[in-house]
Order: C-alpha cells, then sequence, then structure tokens
C-alpha cells in the first residue's frame, strides 16, 4: 500500500509538472499566435495592411498552425527529438517531454483563442473601430475582455487535452500517471497500480474541469 | 455639418451601386432623417461615414474635415468627431455602464480620471446616475440605449449618427429615446442624422428629411414639406403606412 501510494504521488507531481508546464507556455504562445490569426484574418483589423500582404501572413500562420495540428502526439514527439535536445539539454525524462507537450499544444491553444475571438459580437467590434479605437486596442481591449469567459473555457479544454497527451510522454522517457499506468498496471500486471492511476486521473480532470467551468462563470457578465 | 458629394460605392462583385452619386447636405445643429427601405442603401450611407468602408468616388465632410481622404491614424482622430449610436447598443459585456462610456475616452488617450468624471456626467445626462456600476445585461433595452448615447457623445462629437437606434425598443421607450435626443440636440447643439426605415421615427423628430431608394437620392427637403406632398413613389409608398401607426 505505501509503494502504492509513492508510485502513484510520484506519478501525479510529474503530470502536474508536464501538464503545468506545457499548459503555461502554449496559453501564453497560444495566445499570441490565436491573436495573429485573428487579426490577419479580418479585413476590418488588418485595414491598415496591403491587403497581399496581410492574406500571405494569414496563410503562412495558418499553415504552421495546421501542420502542428495534424500530426499526432506521438510522432510529434519523437519527430522534434534534436529541437528538444537542444532547448532541455536531453531528450529523456519528464523535464524534456515538457518540450513536445508545449510545441504539441500551441497549435491547439492557438485555434482555441482563435474561435474564442470570433465569437465577439461584430457589432461590438466595428462599435469600436467606430469609436476611433486602433486595430491593437480592439484586439486587446474590445475582443480579449469581452472573450474571457470563453477564453478560460478553452484553456481548461487544452489543459485536458494536455493530460492526456502527457501520458504518452512514457514512450520517451517521461514519467507521470501515464507512463506509470502502462509500466506497473498493464506490463506488470499490478491491477490496482492500474486501478489507482485511472482513479487520480479521472480526478483530476475533473477538478480541471470545475476549475475552469467556476472561474469562466464567476468572470462572465452576460448573465 | 455633414456634406455628401457625389458619394459613389460598388461592392465587389456587384453590377449595381450602393450608393450612386448621392449629394446632400446637414445643416449645422440640426434633426435631419435619411429614410429608405432594407437594401436602399442606408447601411452602406452609414458604414462609409463612419469609415468602415471606402467610397469609391466623391467625399464626405464632417465638419471641415474629409473623411474619405484619411486612413490610419488620421482617420481614428476624424472618427471622434462622430458618435454614432447603434440598433442593438453594442455595448461592451463585460464593461459597466460607466466604463463603456469612457471607452472612447481612453481610446483616445484621456487619463482614468478625466475619463471617469466625464462619464459620470454623460450618464447623468441620460438620466442614468443610478445605474453606473451596472453591467449591461442588468440593463433594459432602454436603458442600454441610454448607455449607447451616453457613450456616442463621450468624445464630444460635432454629429451624432443613430442607425436604426429605435428598432429594438418598444414604443414607450422609442418615444423617451427620442424625446432624449431631441433635448441633446437643443442643449449641446449636435447635429443630428437619424438613419431609419420607420417613417414615424422621422416624422415625430426630423426637421429635414433625406428618402433614399435603389442607392439614389429620391426626395431631400423640409421634413414637412416633404411628407406632406410625397413625389416619390417609394415615399407615397411609406406615407400610407403612417396612417396605419
Amino acid at each position: 500500500m505505501k509503494v502504492l501510494t509513492r508510485l502513484v504521488t510520484n506519478g501525479l507531481l510529474e503530470t502536474l509538472l508536464m501538464v503545468g508546464a506545457s499548459g503555461a507556455v502554449s496559453i501564453i504562445l497560444g495566445t499570441l499566435v490565436g491573436a495573429g490569426l485573428t487579426f490577419f484574418s479580418d479585413p476590418a483589423l488588418g485595414r491598415d495592411w496591403p491587403i497581399n500582404r496581410r492574406l500571405r501572413l494569414d496563410q503562412i500562420l495558418s499553415l504552421i498552425v495546421n501542420v502542428g495540428r495534424s500530426l499526432p502526439f506521438l510522432v510529434l514527439m519523437v519527430a522534434i527529438i534534436p529541437f528538444t535536445r537542444m532547448i532541455m539539454g536531453t531528450s529523456i525524462g519528464t523535464r524534456a517531454a515538457i518540450v513536445p507537450l508545449s510545441v504539441g499544444a500551441i497549435p491547439f491553444a492557438a485555434r482555441v483563442v482563435e474561435s474564442s475571438l470570433r465569437e465577439v459580437d461584430r457589432g461590438v467590434v466595428e462599435a469600436a473601430l467606430v469609436m476611433g479605437a486602433s486595430p491593437s486596442q480592439v484586439v486587446f481591449r474590445v475582443m480579449f475582455p469581452e472573450a474571457l469567459p470563453s477564453l478560460v473555457m478553452g484553456f481548461t479544454l487544452t489543459l485536458v487535452s494536455l493530460v492526456n497527451f502527457s501520458a504518452m510522454a512514457g514512450a520517451v522517457g517521461g514519467g507521470g500517471l501515464g507512463d506509470l499506468a502502462i509500466r506497473y498496471g498493464y506490463q506488470r500486471f499490478r491491477t490496482d497500480v492500474m486501478l489507482a492511476t485511472v482513479a487520480v486521473l479521472i480526478a483530476l480532470v475533473q477538478l480541471i474541469q470545475w476549475a475552469g467551468h467556476a472561474l469562466a462563470s464567476a468572470i462572465d457578465r452576460r448573465r | 455639418m455633414i456634406v455628401f458629394d457625389s458619394v459613389t460605392k460598388t461592392y465587389r462583385g456587384m453590377t449595381a451601386p450602393a450608393l450612386d452619386h448621392v449629394s446632400f447636405h446637414v445643416k449645422p445643429g440640426s434633426i435631419c432623417g435619411v429614410v429608405g427601405l432594407s437594401g436602399a442603401g442606408k447601411s452602406t450611407l452609414i458604414r462609409c461615414m463612419t469609415g468602415l468602408e471606402r467610397v469609391d468616388s466623391g467625399s464626405i465632410r464632417i465638419g471641415s474635415i474629409d473623411i474619405t481622404a484619411l486612413s490610419g491614424a488620421e482617420l481614428r482622430k476624424a472618427q471622434r468627431n462622430l458618435g454614432v449610436v447603434f440598433q442593438h447598443f453594442n455595448l461592451l459585456q463585460q464593461r459597466t455602464a460607466l466604463q463603456n462610456v469612457m471607452f472612447p475616452l481612453l481610446v483616445a488617450g484621456v487619463g482614468k480620471a478625466e475619463a471617469a468624471r466625464r462619464a459620470r456626467e454623460l450618464l447623468h445626462l441620460v438620466g442614468l446616475t443610478d445605474k453606473l456600476n451596472s453591467y449591461p445585461s442588468k440593463l433594459s433595452g432602454g436603458q442600454q440605449q441610454r448607455v449607447g448615447i451616453a457613450r456616442a457623445l463621450a468624445t464630444n462629437p460635432k454629429v451624432l449618427l443613430c442607425d436604426e437606434f429605435t428598432s429594438a425598443l418598444d414604443p414607450i421607450n422609442t418615444k423617451s429615446i427620442l424625446e432624449l435626443v431631441k433635448r441633446l440636440n437643443s442643449e449641446l447643439g449636435v447635429t443630428v442624422l437619424i438613419v431609419t426605415h420607420q417613417l414615424s421615427i422621422a416624422q415625430q423628430a426630423c426637421d429635414s428629411l433625406i428618402v433614399i431608394d435603389e442607392g439614389h437620392i429620391v426626395e431631400d427637403g423640409p421634413a414637412q414639406a416633404v411628407l406632406k406632398s410625397p413625389r416619390s413613389r417609394i415615399l407615397r409608398a411609406m406615407v400610407t403606412t403612417l396612417a396605419w401607426s
């Protein structure tokens, strides 16, 4: 029982480290990329840009995001091993797994941010433009604040996906709950480890979802 | 105060122009109505006037500034001479009434304290002194439109452009919002342009009247005279609906 507790606690801490670090990186960078996707695809916001350059940038950004989104996480993880080694100095272990997790989640978070920003009432965006707000003021002082509850829900979705992705980190020697379930629960026939891991994963996802929902509701002024 | 000079606009992929050599002018301090049916070109007229769309040819002057000649920071500065009130209010849902009215001031670079002082003053002017910290979702349609009007006046514009601004309101609120705009017009001397498909609104509030149909101006003159003897087919048809309402 003591060993089981220690194994699961360690696994949970490793999962939290991987999800927390890659979550922070992907939310920050995904927000920037998502803002770019929104800005370049919107003729009203990008009106001061030459139309061809704006559309070119939109296409390039969109292509990069789509490439990132189309690779299965397991493939992405092994494909970028040289990049991981360059950043972390190693390609093995929990800390190394943070790199592919971040890279995998940035495009996801970017699309989440883009769709949240697009949901903002067109009339409100145009009203701000007509009031003399600059495109960047519209994005950062109108669209982001108006979309905040929806963004929080989107980031919750991103974190839950990261819990899912992080279970595959074991394939490159990363730890975490997923790795624990495979190595102990499956390969060593430890049903107790398997059940404990599953229970903790379910609890973790429930907690993230509940917290995200509570926060989004608390900051939503529309009702 | 407002001068449209031969404004023409054709949207991409369309053959018929949405506005075809539209010329008219609005006297300073007056209330002018622009009336037309859906698709007549009212929205295009507003979008060109507010700088959301570029005209193909012609000019639109507000005061002494031709806004069709401007872009970027210059256009944004000129837009502050024009306050716009919208059909669906278009308030920021995540900001209070006070913060909504402060918004155009903050965007223009006015300090927070000064913006809050001016916003309080304006909300008092439109009769919402007790709703400063309410979010739009907690306000009635009529109250939201009062916030919208206060916000439109925040930068002290010379012109107030009202885009179907009573269409989403019940008759009682419509009447009181119209009274408010008339009062603001006489107290502040702001020139008002009311764009509407409801002839009754124009009849109640406007000094002069412009009727627009298929991108052309078909009537232009003092409101009473235009309504008394409509010359165009479209206005004759619209006047018969007045008798019913």
